[in-house]
């Protein structure tokens, strides 16, 4: 190992927490000339899997809400229907936070089409039902 | 539609259910199905769901609906289902007194104050956030002092921001989740403080929730005074030393918002009311294998029994109690239980507290503490290997009769202990 090590000067270890279960494996990725050559901490292969993605393109769904008008609450919670690139998230909320919508809306209905060009998304989490304000 | 406008309201039930959340709606439904003819549920907010509808992350449903949902989805799915039936609710309600000749005490905006005969109840109340009475911090009472749930209600219905620079005290999931939903919104979360040395939620949320945002997280340390006029301006913090804190070490923080996410405890005043039994560990009633409590025909289930961290076994555990609150008024009870649950070693408690020899159980329980490649023994008629347990992590165990058919005492004990070799 510590030949290995020797050999390729811009080797480079990242360490990520895994979130497929409670055991939170401590994660580590290492890469060699821009390409991943080993993964280690994990204890099943979703950890292992895990690890890969979150190195090479981290990913989330994002929830949060949207203004929403004459609705039985002031806020419609939306959701991404798949998970975004990480960094994509804060100019995501700002985009949604531009919005006002009218009550009814319906669960699952499209608030914002192929966000940010991603081709994900965001729908509505439940029905609004329309309240005289 | 979440807003069933359903204004029938009958003077007598077969069963009245207490709580329109996910624990009442899985058992009023499961209770209709069972053959009960008459169900109402009563919930005291302006629609059913619970606190689903405000839980707008992702992560609910896996076990349940086999998808990952976000919390009003799965409200709303439940509600859908009982929505199709003849189920009366009535919202905007709050069952103020239950007698013991199953009388229900009924305020509704609707309604007005009303009496109801019921032939069975079930308890479905949920749970309430512990509040800085709870944990006894010192300081000025502030305005801007308020528990995570709260501020998740306020964000996520309402749309009012709860401040502009909030700490939060406690890591537990709620604490976590609203973290990450203040920053969102543009709230600056200057970080959780947590009295123990480890966290308190689920790691997904310390990564997708803290390290995200680059958050920081102060394990073994907490707020130990609060400050402000009429409203909060800062608070102290110090480290902890197992639980004294170093006030030589502390340090004053300014923020004009304080989040308490420190641990729920079941909704049981109407329980008390009751004068049910109760469990002390649990902080609910003591529940049979049916959900039965101490009181005949009187059901309970979900976070009014024991607090717990999936929404998917409350669903599990109320469709049990509905059942059975179904078969009780349709004279059907299975015989009673013969065998009592006794929490032993790394077993802090377990729902049901009795279980009968003569048919299937899911037992539910929390270890006192995290253990690596352990065996769950329950007496000597069964284990079960486990590869981790951990106290945040409810565990359950499926019990089948031919386990219990050579099983002749009365008590029964639960061990979770090493494997050996």
């Amino acid at each position: 190992m510590n030949a290995t090590v020797a050999e390729h000067q811009d080797r480079e270890i990242s360490r990520y927490l895994c979130i497929g279960c409670p055991m939170g494996c401590r994660l580590e990725v290492e890469e060699a000339d821009g390409d991943i050559v080993e993964v280690r901490g994990f204890s099943c292969r979703r950890g292992e899997a895990y690890a890969k993605q979150e190195h090479i393109a981290p990913q989330r769904m994002v929830t949060t809400t949207v203004r929403v008008e004459n609705g039985l609450w002031a806020r419609l919670p939306v959701k991404t229907t798949d998970a975004i690139p990480k960094e994509l998230m804060w100019d995501l909320c700002e985009k949604l936070h531009e919005l006002t919508l009218k009550a009814p809306v319906k669960m699952g209905e499209v608030v914002l089409q192929d966000a940010l060009g991603t081709g994900v998304d965001v729908v509505s989490s439940r029905d609004m039902p329309y309240r005289e304000s | 539609m979440l807003t069933a406008n359903v204004d029938r309201l009958r003077s007598d039930y077969d069963v009245v259910v207490v709580g329109g959340g996910p624990a009442g709606m899985g058992a009023a439904l499961a209770a209709k199905e069972a053959g009960a003819e008459k169900v109402l549920m009563v919930d005291r907010e302006k629609e059913a769901g619970g606190i689903l509808l405000q839980c707008i992350h992702p992560g609910f449903g896996l076990h349940h609906f086999k998808e990952e949902l976000t919390g009003p989805e799965y409200a709303q799915r439940y509600l859908e289902q009982v929505l199709e039936t003849d189920i009366d609710l009535a919202t905007d309600s709050y069952v103020l007194d239950i007698d013991k000749n199953n009388r229900v005490k009924l305020m509704s905006g609707r309604h007005g104050v009303r009496e109801i005969e019921t032939k069975a109840a079930v308890l479905a109340m949920g749970a309430r956030e512990r509040t800085r009475g709870a944990i006894r911090t010192p300081g000025k009472r502030v305005s801007g002092v308020l528990t995570a749930g709260l501020a998740q209600k306020f964000v996520n219905l309402m749309g009012v921001l709860p401040g502009n620079r909030a700490v939060i005290l406690g890591s537990g999931d709620i604490g976590l989740i609203m973290a990450r939903r203040l920053t969102l919104e543009g709230v600056e979360v200057v970080g959780v403080y947590e009295i123990m040395p480890h966290a308190n939620g689920l790691n997904r949320n310390i990564v997708q929730c803290l390290h995200d945002f680059e958050i920081p997280l102060h394990l073994s340390t907490t707020v130990v005074d609060i400050h402000g006029q009429d409203r909060l301006e800062a608070v102290t913090v110090a480290p902890v030393d197992g639980f004294t804190p170093d006030l030589s070490r502390s340090q004053t923080i300014p923020c004009d918002t304080l989040l308490l996410s420190i641990g729920l405890i079941p909704d049981n005043e109407l329980a008390r009311q009751l004068n049910l039994r109760f469990d002390p560990v649990t902080r609910g009633p003591l529940v049979s294998s049916t959900m039965e409590t101490s009181k005949n025909g009187v059901f309970a289930c979900g976070n009014t029994v024991h607090i717990h961290d999936l929404v998917d076994f409350v669903s599990q555990e109320s469709e049990l109690a509905g059942h059975n609150a179904g078969l009780y008024v349709t004279g059907q009870q299975p015989p009673p239980d013969n065998v009592r649950l006794v929490p032993g070693e790394n077993v802090g408690y377990c729902v049901p507290q009795t279980i009968s020899t003569d048919r299937d159980h899911t037992i539910y329980m929390r270890v006192r503490k995290p253990m690596e490649n352990c065996v769950l023994r329950l007496g000597d008629v069964y284990e079960k290997k486990i590869r981790y347990v951990f106290p945040a992590e409810m565990v359950n165990v499926k019990v089948r009769p031919k386990f219990l058919q050579n099983f002749h005492g009365d008590n029964l004990r639960l061990d979770v202990v090493p494997q050996e070799g």
